[in-house]
């Protein structure tokens, strides 16, 4: 679904991304992992089409991006909400933007913070949430233009354990619910191995793809339990230990 | 629980600390200069009665008129050059130039320009408060975090909707806060404004009585002005709490943490 060739982003004269190439198939989930600084979010940026590459091309489906897809459903880190914006307006923005009827509108919406378990916060503002709830707000935005790509941008680091299983948990059934592709930024080992089909390590400092591993055992609830995760979560550390070039 | 009550009636609480204030003041000072609360209430409504109002009205519709004018002008204007870098890098220091200069001093320039009537009074005004209201706006869109825009790009936003749902419901609070300081420079630059050439408006009434050596009316006036103020203040309260509940809300919380 998705064709990376080439791609080169520079930032004044510092190489952020250096020739990566990278393909994502349809239906699939992807965590990119990587330290901090590496160049994750910028990725995930110009997937989405708000940021522009200085060199290379991005498919999806076939076509190239030049700006912001429709179809694609983005959640930044912290959230993106509009702190002016009620849980209701910020859930339906999206559809706002792009001149959905109003009742189409409340039937969606309805649906899709009831689904979420948020629609008894519709009232309220975001700083009267807690942080799990924020990103369910977030969550339903992006869910609620009926996405064929999800892009996230390390969505679950800013919250407890508790909180954050619970949600990793929902987006496992939200995947297996909505035909849906999802990219996944995250620094978390564990995070990447629960939620990648693919683990896609990103390079520390050189701006490239390092490894692409294959998750056989993705989209499992009981996975995280498993002799298998641990020595999965085992194998990509030592991948981002290890000192090879790409 | 005191807490609670000052401010459940803080104006009442604040009008009626004034009123003692002033008769403390007026006990001590045995001066005409200083004249009794009470009777000037009285008279003040007595006033009313006549052309006291009608003073009010003209000065209420001078303040709004050139308040109105700049508010659309500065923040027009700054909107556009908080979003545009590269007009602002061009007119930023012209600005910065021009706001600490007294613009009052202008005024001789304004009355050959626009007359002596309304029109030099209006733009002493909306020139004076222009650049507060212009630097405002232009200052806290250049303060929005790159997140928000992309966050409302990344879901296909065009320009205009860019506007409405992130960089105007953004920089509204502080908009207010301006919109405040505002009126308060317009109502003092009003007073001194309605010294020449007109016989109506409240800053008029005021130098009018004190030439009478009427200090009672005087009084009178300046309650009048005051209640003015109060007004256009309790008007801004209105609008603010209508449009930015989030913020106040934010600012609640952060009030009951001290
Ligand atoms: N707008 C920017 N201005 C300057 N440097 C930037 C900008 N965006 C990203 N960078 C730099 O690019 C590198 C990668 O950033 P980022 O993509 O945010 O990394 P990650 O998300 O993996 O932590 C960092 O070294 C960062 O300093
Ligand atoms: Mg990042």
């Amino acid at each position: 679904m998705i064709e990376i060739t080439d791609l080169t982003i520079k930032y004044n004269d510092t190489q952020i991304l250096n020739h990566l190439n990278l393909n994502i198939s349809k239906n699939e989930t992807c965590a990119i992992i990587g330290p901090s600084g590496c160049g994750k979010t910028t990725l995930l940026y110009t997937i989405a089409g708000i940021r522009k590459a200085t060199n290379g091309q991005i498919k999806i489906n076939g076509e190239v991006l030049t700006t912001n897809r429709k179809e694609t459903g983005v959640i930044l880190q912290g959230y993106g909400l509009m702190p002016w914006k009620t849980v209701w307006d910020n859930a339906s923005l999206g559809l706002r933007i792009r001149g959905v009827s109003k009742q189409e509108m409340n039937k969606q919406i309805t649906a899709i913070l009831s689904e979420l378990d948020i629609y008894q916060h519709r009232n309220k503002y975001p700083s009267q949430l807690s942080g799990g709830q924020q990103q369910r707000v977030a969550i339903a935005r992006a869910l609620s233009i009926k996405p064929d790509l999800l892009l996230m941008d390390e969505p679950f680091s800013a919250l407890d354990a508790i909180t954050r299983e619970s949600l990793q948990s929902l987006l496992i059934d939200l995947y297996h619910k909505m035909n849906i592709t999802i990219v996944l930024v995250t620094h978390s080992i564990e995070e990447a191995v629960l939620l990648g089909k693919k683990i896609i390590i990103m390079h520390p400092s050189n701006g490239c793809v390092k490894r692409v591993i294959d998750n056989p055992h993705f989209g499992d609830h009981a996975f995280r339990n498993t002799t298998e995760f641990f020595q999965l979560c085992v194998e990509v550390r030592n991948e981002m230990e290890g000192l090879q070039e790409c | 629980m005191l807490k609670i009550y000052l401010l459940k009636y803080r104006t009442i609480y604040a009008t009626l600390f004034v009123i003692l204030a002033w008769y403390l003041l007026h006990l001590s000072i045995q001066s005409n200069i200083i004249p009794n609360p009470i009777r000037t209430i009285i008279v003040f409504f007595q006033l009313l009665q006549e052309d006291l109002l009608l003073h009010l009205l003209v000065s209420l519709g001078r303040i709004i008129v050139s308040v109105g004018i700049a508010v659309i002008i500065g923040t027009v204007t700054g909107l556009f050059l908080g979003m545009h870098e590269k007009y602002d890098i061009f007119f930023g220091p012209v600005i910065y130039l021009l706001y600490p200069l007294p613009k009052i001093a202008f005024l001789p320039v304004f009355m050959i320009l626009f007359g002596l009537g309304n029109t030099s009074k209006i733009v002493l005004i909306t020139t004076i408060i222009l650049f507060q209201i212009l630097v405002t706006t232009r200052d806290s869109v250049k303060g929005l975090s790159k997140e928000i825009f992309y966050s409302i790009r990344s879901l296909g936003a065009t320009k205009w909707q860019v506007y409405q749902h992130v960089v105007i419901p953004a920089i509204l609070p502080k908009l207010f806060t301006a919109l405040r300081i505002s009126v308060g420079t317009s109502i003092s630059v009003l007073f001194f404004a309605e010294n020449y050439a007109t016989t109506y408006g409240i800053g008029y009434f005021i130098m009018d009585s004190w030439i009478r050596v009427d200090y009672i009316e005087m009084f009178a006036g300046i309650i009048a002005i005051s209640l003015l103020g109060l007004f256009v203040f309790k008007m801004i309260d209105l609008l603010e709490k209508n449009s930015c509940k989030w913020a106040l809300l934010e600012k609640n919380e952060s009030q009951s943490l001290l």
